[in-house]
């Protein structure tokens, strides 16, 4: 349906990220030439150390990269500044962290409801749509039940909810089932599965676990910093 | 933005009310100790330099004795006659008035109620001298002095002690061996010191030497007060009395004086300095108080600062700009410091009024004091409150929340 000309979500040229300076720099990064479209599901996998994370961190605008460029949906986002970026963050992203990262002593709903306080929603529809969010993570009765008090299952599907009640147009989750265990990890992956194929959200998943990569129907792989292979499930391998 | 920031900051100080009570408690207590210690010090100067003026002013009290203390009545010094009080009165210029005064210790009796009380008999001068005012009745008069008319003034402790509410005026109280009429009852003093002012009964001197204590030393006084010209040097009129006393008293030159003058003026001179020293110390533990506050608030949000910095790192992975997550903390900051700061100011009233009546000084608000300790843990708080945020904002998101 797609016409081939559209503008690729994402597209990132020689992108390369370097920690420290002289002697001591090292370089997570060495040159990353990738395209994401809307809608794809993709896995990034790679060994410790491989640079996966760094990539996920710097397309999600959490990190700023050395040297490269790097598109979003067109906007040249080396170019912005700090508040830029945490404009797109707030308009167009959406984040899921292995450690939850969810407010301390904060209700489900509160937590969800936090980025839309930041995008000057009203009262009344934030609460409207924190609690659609949570329903549809499967949480409708743990609205007021602060992180403390849900299972890690929980409290990750709490952080979905929070990532997806701005309806962002990508989702990063970096290692979303790295602290759950096999049945909870299902679900998770079921859930982003779900949010990709009904809502059409692009969905970016950090993982070094092979199992949870099948969920994804394509596959980067990257090691020292450089795309290995991509592979696109029930389909032709694509080559960079 | 700045609405949002402060709904923000409200629900988050209304999430961690520990914190938040701990922040409050070190600016409450700062604030409330210093505004508490200098009204209080304050309050204490007026009040001792009431007291002092309340013993009259320019006064001298020429007592037999070389000095102070165990020296003060030194057996075999001889005593002053009244003749003594008289000479003064003629011979040295500047004097207003002299009153020979004889003190004694005398069990004083009205119906069931008995007690021991100091009586004074003096003349009809002493009231002024001493700036004595009537309550209630009259004074005595030279007619009563020269009669030695068994009559009496008392002060509203003996009025308390012995006649409770009822009316003293007319009553006949038996003081040592003989009876005597209450003619008129004095405004109280207060405390002087350890010495309660009030405690007095003042009667005509001749009726204290005959009726009372009837001893051939009768004619001897203990005292004589005498008060000086307004705008008369004290320490003129001292070396005056002095050398006129050692000439009376047929003192060698190679003899120490056996007589000592007490100087109102010295004394509040030295009293007034004294309580002046006391509240700069006062200030000065009031200022450690606020000052530990402050390092009390400090360690709280340092303390805090790993949470919150992943907590802010939180946020602006969400979407929320450095500037926002900067107000939202400032507001917090600043909302903490002023309702802790407003709540010391309110125990601080408590607290002075309070105190004041229990330690019976004058209460005045004082609002410069009141401000000062206010913006100070005010800035303390958002200070410390703000700074690590600060800090904390200016990091990538992801290093804010991989902050440990």
């Amino acid at each position: 349906m797609n016409p081939p000309a559209v503008t690729p979500l994402i597209e990132l040229h020689g992108l390369t990220k370097t920690y420290g300076v002289g002697d001591a720099a090292f370089q997570a990064l060495k040159g990353i030439d990738l395209t994401i479209h809307r809608g794809e599901f993709v896995a990034i996998m790679g060994p410790s150390g491989s640079g996966k994370s760094t990539l996920m961190n710097v397309l999600g605008c959490l990190d700023t990269p050395t040297a490269g460029s790097y598109h979003y949906q067109g906007i040249a986002v080396e170019s912005l500044d700090t508040n830029e970026r945490s404009l797109l963050r707030r308009y167009a992203l959406g984040f899921v962290f292995q450690g939850f990262n969810l407010l301390a002593r904060t209700s489900s709903l509160d937590n969800v409801e936090l980025p839309l306080l930041y995008r000057g929603v009203s009262r009344k529809e934030r609460h409207e749509k924190a609690v659609a969010a949570l329903t549809s993570v499967g949480l409708p009765t743990k609205l007021d039940s602060t992180p403390a008090e849900l299972s890690g299952g929980q409290q990750q599907r709490v952080a979905i909810a929070r990532a997806i009640v701005t309806e962002p147009s990508t989702l990063f989750a970096d290692e979303p089932t790295g602290n759950l265990d096999s049945v909870t990890t299902g679900d998770v992956m079921e859930l982003l599965t779900r949010l990709n194929l009904d809502r059409g959200i692009t969905v970016l998943l950090v993982t070094h676990d092979d199992h949870v990569a099948t969920f994804a129907r394509r596959t980067v792989l990257i090691k020292d910093g450089l795309i290995e292979s991509d592979v696109v499930r029930a389909g032709t391998p694509l080559r960079t | 933005m700045i609405w949002n920031a402060f709904a923000i900051a409200v629900r988050e100080i209304g999430r961690n009310l520990t914190r938040a009570f701990l922040t409050v408690l070190g600016i409450f207590i700062g604030v409330a100790a210093i505004i508490t210690m200098v009204t209080l010090g304050q309050g204490a100067t007026l009040a001792v330099k009431a007291q002092i003026s309340s013993l009259g002013n320019n006064l001298l009290t020429l007592r037999p004795g070389a000095g102070f203390g165990s020296r003060a009545s030194a057996a075999g010094t001889p005593h002053f006659t009244e003749k003594d009080a008289v000479i003064i009165e003629e011979q040295i210029a500047g004097i207003a008035a002299a009153a020979p005064v004889r003190t004694a210790s005398l069990s004083t009796i009205y119906l069931q109620n008995a007690r021991l009380s100091t009586v004074t008999g003096t003349t009809p001068i002493y009231f002024q001298i001493n700036k004595w005012n009537l309550a209630e009745g009259r004074f005595f008069t030279d007619i009563d002095l020269r009669s030695g008319a068994a009559v009496c003034v008392i002060g509203p402790t003996v009025r308390k002690e012995l006649f409770g509410t009822e009316n003293p005026i007319g009553a006949k109280i038996r003081i040592g061996k003989a009876s005597c009429e209450v003619i008129g009852l004095l405004v109280g003093k207060g405390q002087a010191g350890m010495f309660d002012q009030d405690d007095t009964i003042i009667m005509p001197l001749s009726a204290l030497q005959r009726r009372m204590i009837g001893k051939t030393s009768s004619h001897d006084i203990s005292q004589i007060a005498i008060s000086a010209q307004d705008g008369v040097d004290s320490n003129v009129l001292i070396t005056e009395i002095t050398s006129l006393m050692r000439q009376r008293r047929n003192l060698q030159r190679n003899q120490d004086n056996n007589f000592n003058i007490f100087d109102t003026r010295q004394i509040a001179e030295t009293l007034g300095a004294t309580t002046q020293l006391m509240t700069m110390l006062l200030a000065a533990v009031a200022g450690v108080s606020l000052l530990v506050g402050g390092i009390g608030i400090m360690n709280i949000m340092l303390v805090s600062v790993t949470e919150r910095t992943r907590e802010i790192g939180i946020r602006l992975a969400i979407g929320a700009t450095a500037g926002e997550v900067l107000l939202q903390f400032l507001v917090e900051a600043v909302t903490l410091s002023c309702v802790g700061g407003l709540l010391g100011m309110l125990l601080a009233f408590g607290l002075c009024a309070g105190l004041a009546r229990l330690i019976q000084v004058p209460f005045n608000f004082n609002a410069q004091i009141n401000l000062i300790a206010f913006l100070f843990a005010a800035a303390v708080g958002v200070l410390f409150g703000y700074a690590p945020a600060r800090r904390a904002a200016r990091l990538n998101p992801i290093d804010a929340l991989r902050h440990e």
